[in-house]
């Protein structure tokens, strides 16, 4: 089902290119890359042509992936859409940016579903990608004053470790940091 | 309670006048601490007089990072963590969690776990309900009595749960490829009593409500939700079909053995808070005709799958979306396994969240006090929301 | 006064008892919690106070929704970092005397969600605590234990001296610092008053570090 959605993309939506990911999962949910120029068209056309009608954007989800060999790592935006009209689904979208750094921005598909307003506000959060087109984009669940974007695989948490109980592995090794440092 | 912790946010006031003859737009932040037991939220309202003209849901308070711990840990030990999710029906996230899971692996469950499944998935929705229903009427002013009369019967059903799982509320018993422990001695027969008293329960609160004109008059035409809105802006559960949109997920997916009982979807027609109470009112009707269903076609066999590796849990490489129809809408978790025995990536898709998306719009033009009651029928809790 | 006496005394129908104990008695059985519920563990705090686990027969008759008029903060449930001011603030907007009862693994010292960036490892990192209840959630007859421990707590307070509430000593403190929200945690980490560290450096090499909060 997942090759007639690119083909029907690729003729409908000029200049968009899909690429399928497979999923080696026996879940067999694979999924469609798009990139960031035509996806908000590519989103449209999903959710208004006759046969898909997915008009149901269930699930946005942020991904780090941290830099390997190949390539220089990304941040990546997974949607999971269904269709309340046809009871069909999922189809898996995905969005990648170009690197963890600096080029962060995304196109928002907020103004296609709305389901996706909150979802992306936490991925900006958490993540530090850009929603361009976003209505309101701005910190959901820390405090504004928060500065850093937790849940990158790369983030140090604050060291609190003064009292520990039952302190083991890395935990006992941050405990003593604070035995040594503040003795009675 | 004026929040001081956050500048008033100069924006809120952008482009709107005051009506009615008053200069001034009043603005508010209603929590995160107020008496209406959801938990700590916070609601910033611009008010003109008494009427909402604009509204912003801040949360964030209880986010107690469980997608982050989740990739430290090994799959198993992520299933405590989703019993206090949605800390009131804690046996149906562990379904969600264990289906995904079990998605992700290609792991078969036998007959005998999925009928226990669906006994304790039912006897979880009828929990919920009853206490939504009563934290409603709390905050419509009723306060207390509807409520007390609801925790009664929850607490009937609890007892079944601490002498099955062990604990009332975290219950810890989904695995992946069955069920924990087998059911304990008698623990048939109390379900199937607790079950046959369960309807005298609901004709009581019936009486009690359905057709009180106080109810009636706070209820009706308030907080309505259209259905286009409510399809675009991914509303699931007892707030969709309030609105009129027939999709529950244990008919659309057929998860478990969902396909073999025989089960209707009561539908709303005006989407306003008395079709979401009636809503959840006839869906517990519904659950008992499961559970009587399930009592009496319960078959004996092995409740874990044999294949199943319980040390040593390396799936594939891959991803999987898993969801169910959990008592407050579309619980998913979005699993990326990566061949370690740690997630890559555990992602859970909350349905309280998306839920929230539209209160602003169901709650423009009505009165303080009717936004209190709105709120109380989406539904919501705190640590699914916050996660 | 003799124990016997009293007893034969009051066969008769003379009550005697002193000063301090009608103070503690008035004091301890009627008690008003203030509805604080974070988490989880507020679902089996509503579940206490209902029909069959009642607790408004040890004195919590009515849960008061403002700090100004409620004696005791239940403090049932994670504390996060982002709630953490707004707990303080309310615990500095009740009257003495006030008391703390610490519910649940979460509020003693960040329970299971401990290795969080969001979670504060205890709420006795900024308020004093009066009794700690382990559990997650702790039952409902664990709530109550926990509040009866309180009254014999509040039983055993003496006008004078060394043991008095502290809302007789002028000098015990009642406000305590509101922690504000920095770039990457809260500041201060914790009130160095009420959260001390003793660290034993021999015990810690054998594997364990002590601690104590006030």
């Amino acid at each position: 089902m997942l090759e007639e959605i690119k083909v029907r993309l690729e003729t409908s939506v000029p200049g968009c290119s899909p690429e399928i990911i497979l999923n080696g999962s026996p879940s067999g949910q694979h999924s469609l890359l798009l990139d960031s120029a035509h996806a908000v068209e590519a989103a449209t056309f999903l959710r208004d042509d006759a046969e898909l009608r997915l008009d149901y954007c269930s699930n946005v989800t942020g991904v780090d992936w941290l830099p390997t060999e190949t390539s220089p790592g990304y941040l990546e935006a997974v949607f999971h859409l269904y269709s309340m009209e046809k009871k069909h689904g999922p189809v898996v979208l995905r969005l990648r940016t170009e690197n963890r750094t600096d080029r962060v921005h995304l196109p928002s598909l907020t103004p296609v579903w709305r389901s996706a307003e909150f979802q992306e506000r936490e991925i900006f959060d958490l993540y530090g990608i850009i929603f361009d087109g976003h209505p309101d984009l701005r910190r959901i669940l820390m405090w504004d004053e928060f500065e850093d974007h937790p849940m990158r695989k790369d983030y140090v948490e604050p060291d609190d470790y003064e009292y520990e109980p039952t302190a083991h592995d890395d935990v006992l090794t941050k405990a003593k940091q604070h035995a040594i440092r503040q003795p009675q | 309670m004026i929040s001081m912790t956050t500048p008033p946010n100069q924006e809120m006031h952008e482009g709107l006048v005051a009506d009615g003859g008053q200069d001034e737009l009043l603005e508010i932040a209603l929590g995160p601490h107020h008496p209406s037991t959801h938990g700590v939220f916070r609601m910033d309202v611009v008010l003109d007089g008494e009427r909402v003209v604009k509204l912003k849901p801040v949360f964030g308070y209880l986010h107690r990072n469980h997608e982050k711990i989740a990739e430290s840990a090994s799959y198993l030990a992520s299933m405590p963590y989703t019993d206090r999710l949605d800390y009131i029906c804690s046996l149906t996230n562990n379904w969600a969690y264990a289906l995904a899971v079990e998605k992700l692996a290609g792991l078969q469950v036998p007959e005998r776990a999925e009928y226990i499944r669906v006994i304790t998935a039912e006897l979880t929705r009828l929990v919920n309900h009853t206490a939504t229903i009563g934290f409603l009427t709390q905050e419509m002013g009723a306060s207390g009595t509807p409520l007390m009369y609801a925790f009664r019967e929850r607490e009937k059903i609890l007892d079944l749960f601490e002498s099955l799982t062990g604990s009332r509320m975290m219950c810890n018993y989904m695995r992946f490829g069955g069920c924990r422990v087998e059911l304990p001695a008698g623990w048939l027969e109390q379900t199937k009593k607790v079950v046959k008293d369960f309807p005298r329960f609901l004709d009581e609160y019936e009486q009690l409500l359905t057709g009180n004109e106080i109810f009636m008059a706070r209820a009706q035409g308030v907080g309505v939700l259209k259905k286009d809105l409510a399809i675009n802006a991914g509303i699931t559960g007892p707030m969709l079909r309030a609105s009129g949109v027939n999709y529950d997920i244990r008919k659309v997916d057929k998860y478990g053995i969902y396909d073999r009982f025989d089960f209707k979807i009561p539908l709303g027609e005006h989407g306003d808070v008395y079709d979401r109470y009636m809503v959840r009112m006839l869906e517990m009707r519904e659950s008992l005709k499961i559970l009587n269903q399930a009592l009496r076609d319960l078959p004996q066999g092995p409740i874990m799958d044999p294949k199943a590796k319980i040390r040593g849990f390396r799936p594939k490489p891959g991803e999987s979306y898993g969801r169910i129809e959990a008592p407050k809408g579309e619980l998913g978790f979005y699993l990326i396994s990566d061949g370690s025995p740690n997630p890559f990536r555990y992602r859970v898709r909350p349905p309280s969240l998306i839920n929230l998306t539209v209160l602003e719009d169901m709650c423009r033009g009505y009165s303080i006090a009717d936004t209190i009651v709105i709120f109380g029928t989406v539904d919501i809790v705190l640590g699914e929301v916050d996660r | 006064m003799d124990q016997k006496l009293r007893i034969e005394l009051s066969k008769q129908g003379i009550v005697t008892t002193t000063l301090e104990e009608l103070y503690n008695w008035g004091r301890k059985n009627s008690v008003w919690p203030m509805t604080f519920g974070l988490a989880c563990c507020a679902i089996e705090m509503i579940a206490t106070s209902m029909a069959r686990y009642d607790l408004a027969r040890f004195g919590a008759e009515v849960f008061r929704p403002s700090p100004r008029q409620a004696d005791l903060i239940i403090v049932s449930g994670t504390v996060t970092k982002k709630m953490a001011p707004q707990v303080v603030r309310l615990y500095n907007q009740m009257a003495e005397p006030k008391y703390v009862i610490a519910m649940g693994a979460c509020a003693i010292s960040g329970g299971p969600f401990k290795q969080g960036y969001n979670v504060l490892k205890g709420i006795d990192r900024y308020i004093p605590v009066d009794v700690h209840i382990p559990g997650c959630p702790p039952r409902p007859e664990a709530l109550i234990d926990a509040f009866m421990t309180l009254q014999r707590k509040i039983d055993e307070q003496t006008l004078r001296g060394e043991r008095r509430p502290r809302h007789l000593d002028p000098e015990a403190p009642s406000e305590f610092v509101v922690p504000r929200f920095g770039a990457h945690d809260l500041e201060p980490p914790n009130n160095p008053e009420l959260f001390h560290i003793l660290n034993n450096v021999d015990s810690c090499e054998a594997g364990e570090v002590d601690a104590r909060g006030d």
